[in-house]
């Protein structure tokens, strides 16, 4: 397949050479891809502005991939020769730095959570979703984040058992959550050392991870911070080195921004 | 594969940004045959670039010296600094001849996917710089690309209590790209059009 077409989100982009990038985005058919945009970063470029973080385009790659051999070093990438915006949720989500560390983490986490070649569409749907919700301002901006992080981890087959026990199935609800131990455990499996979440916080992650955002919309400050904790943690302990963005996320002023009338929570 | 020496001068080109192995072969074949004084004032230069040039303890710029030439100069505006990502922007800026004040080199920009943050450039210095309250202005001018964006509301943020006018360079520098690409013209006029943040 010397050209193929597909539908993409920019997860990352690195300097190449002079004036080239390495373009890393998530394909709606080919999984994560790597290709080389030529002479994006000069100012005459056609398509440097379409081939950002968090751009959802419309690409088409030359592949140069030789069925026979092995791909090597940069030889191996693909080309962009033609890119269409679909949204360019990055361009809109950069001047609200808030909201950029979040995409930032979505973006990051969609990377490790994917292999190059191999297509998952539900993460594609997921980043393409989580970029628009933010953009439209639909909720919480730290909400919104939670919500991705907890459908990719379930999507990823890493759900956190929130009802039934996480080790022996017994029916819940159970008051413990041990993240080794893959969520929820009740008393007769709870690891030393398990938290205990607030009732709230275990029915968040159920909103975040089924969309019932009627009612994760209404949740509490507490809950919303024990949440993102566990559900960081949740993701950490499952990646083998942590996300990088994650830390950076400026969590007081996404928390202001997204409720004006919610009290910012300390940092 | 080539023998001892030449392999191993090939490798070290290849590492240089933007050198690829088949660069990397025909510069390490051209020093083979250059004169033996040519190789030589580009090796004490190598050395010297290491050895003598630091960055500047006040804007991070690189000099000569424990200030650069720019912060020594005393007919420069002290109360406008305009912030750039690296060095080379502030020799970009300088050809424009449209800025009169100082710099303020970050070292790189924002950019969390790869784990760099505020605290990771020379921000707590700059807002060292800005507490006096001799600046009166201060120019964004990273990348204008998004981690440039976003490193420049970052800033806008931080200085926002501040009573310091905070201005961007006007649009029309494409966006995607390096601010070292952008020509004078073009560069010039994004720097008088600069438009104040709020
Ligand atoms: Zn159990
Ligand atoms: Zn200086």
């Amino acid at each position: 397949m010397p050209l193929y077409r597909d539908d993409a989100v920019v997860l990352r982009v690195h300097k190449l050479g002079e004036a080239d990038r390495i373009i890393t985005m998530l394909t709606r058919r080919h999984g994560r891809v790597r290709a080389v945009g030529k002479g994006v970063r000069r100012t005459t470029s056609r398509f440097g502005a379409r081939l950002e973080p968090g751009s959802h385009i419309d690409v088409q790659l030359h592949s140069r991939h030789d069925p026979e051999q092995p791909p090597v070093g940069a030889r191996g990438l693909d080309i962009v020769t033609q890119t269409e915006s679909l949204g360019s949720y990055g361009a809109q989500l950069a001047g609200d730095y808030a909201r950029w560390t979040i995409v930032s983490v979505i973006c990051e986490t969609a990377e490790r959570l994917t292999e190059e070649g191999e297509p998952s569409l539900r993460l594609y749907l997921l980043v393409v979703g989580a970029l628009r919700a933010l953009v439209e301002r639909q909720h919480d901006p730290q909400l919104i984040l939670d919500a991705f992080l907890i459908r990719s981890m379930s999507a990823a087959g890493w759900e956190p058992a929130l009802t039934e026990c996480a080790k022996c199935d017994a029916p819940g609800p159970h008051a413990a959550f041990h993240v080794g131990a893959g969520g929820a455990v009740c008393e007769s499996c709870r690891p030393p050392g398990s938290a205990r979440p607030q009732r709230a916080t275990v029915q968040l992650m159920r909103d975040l991870l089924d969309a019932n955002w009627t009612s994760a919309d209404t949740s509490e400050p507490g809950p919303r911070r024990e949440a993102s904790g566990l559900l960081a943690a949740h993701l950490q302990w499952h990646l083998e080195r942590g996300l990088r963005a994650l830390p950076l996320v400026d969590r007081a002023a996404a928390v202001t921004a997204g409720s004006p009338d919610l009290p910012a929570v300390a940092p | 594969m080539y023998e001892g020496p030449v392999q191993d001068l090939i490798d070290e080109l290849g590492r240089l940004p933007g050198i690829g192995p088949k660069s990397a072969q025909r510069i390490a074949f051209h020093l083979l045959a250059t004169e033996p004084a040519d190789v030589e004032r580009l090796a004490s230069t190598l050395r010297r670039v290491k050895d003598e040039v630091r960055f500047c303890r006040i804007c991070g710029n690189v000099a000569e010296d424990d200030e650069c030439r720019i912060c020594r100069d005393p007919r420069r505006d002290p109360a406008a600094i305009c912030v750039v990502e690296e060095p080379k922007d502030v020799v970009a800026v300088e050809r424009t001849r449209e800025f009169r004040g100082r710099y303020h080199v970050l070292g790189g920009a924002i950019s969390p996917i790869d784990g760099i943050g505020p605290d990771d450039l020379r921000v707590r210095e700059l807002m060292t710089r800005l507490a006096d309250g001799t600046v009166t202005e201060l120019i964004l001018a990273t990348d204008p690309n998004l981690e440039g964006e976003a490193t420049a509301t970052y800033l806008a943020r931080l200085v926002k209590p501040m009573d310091i006018t905070v201005t961007r360079l006007a649009s029309g520098l494409p966006v995607g790209g390096d601010l070292e690409y952008a020509d004078e013209v073009t560069l010039g006029r994004a720097f008088s059009g600069r438009r104040t943040v709020d």
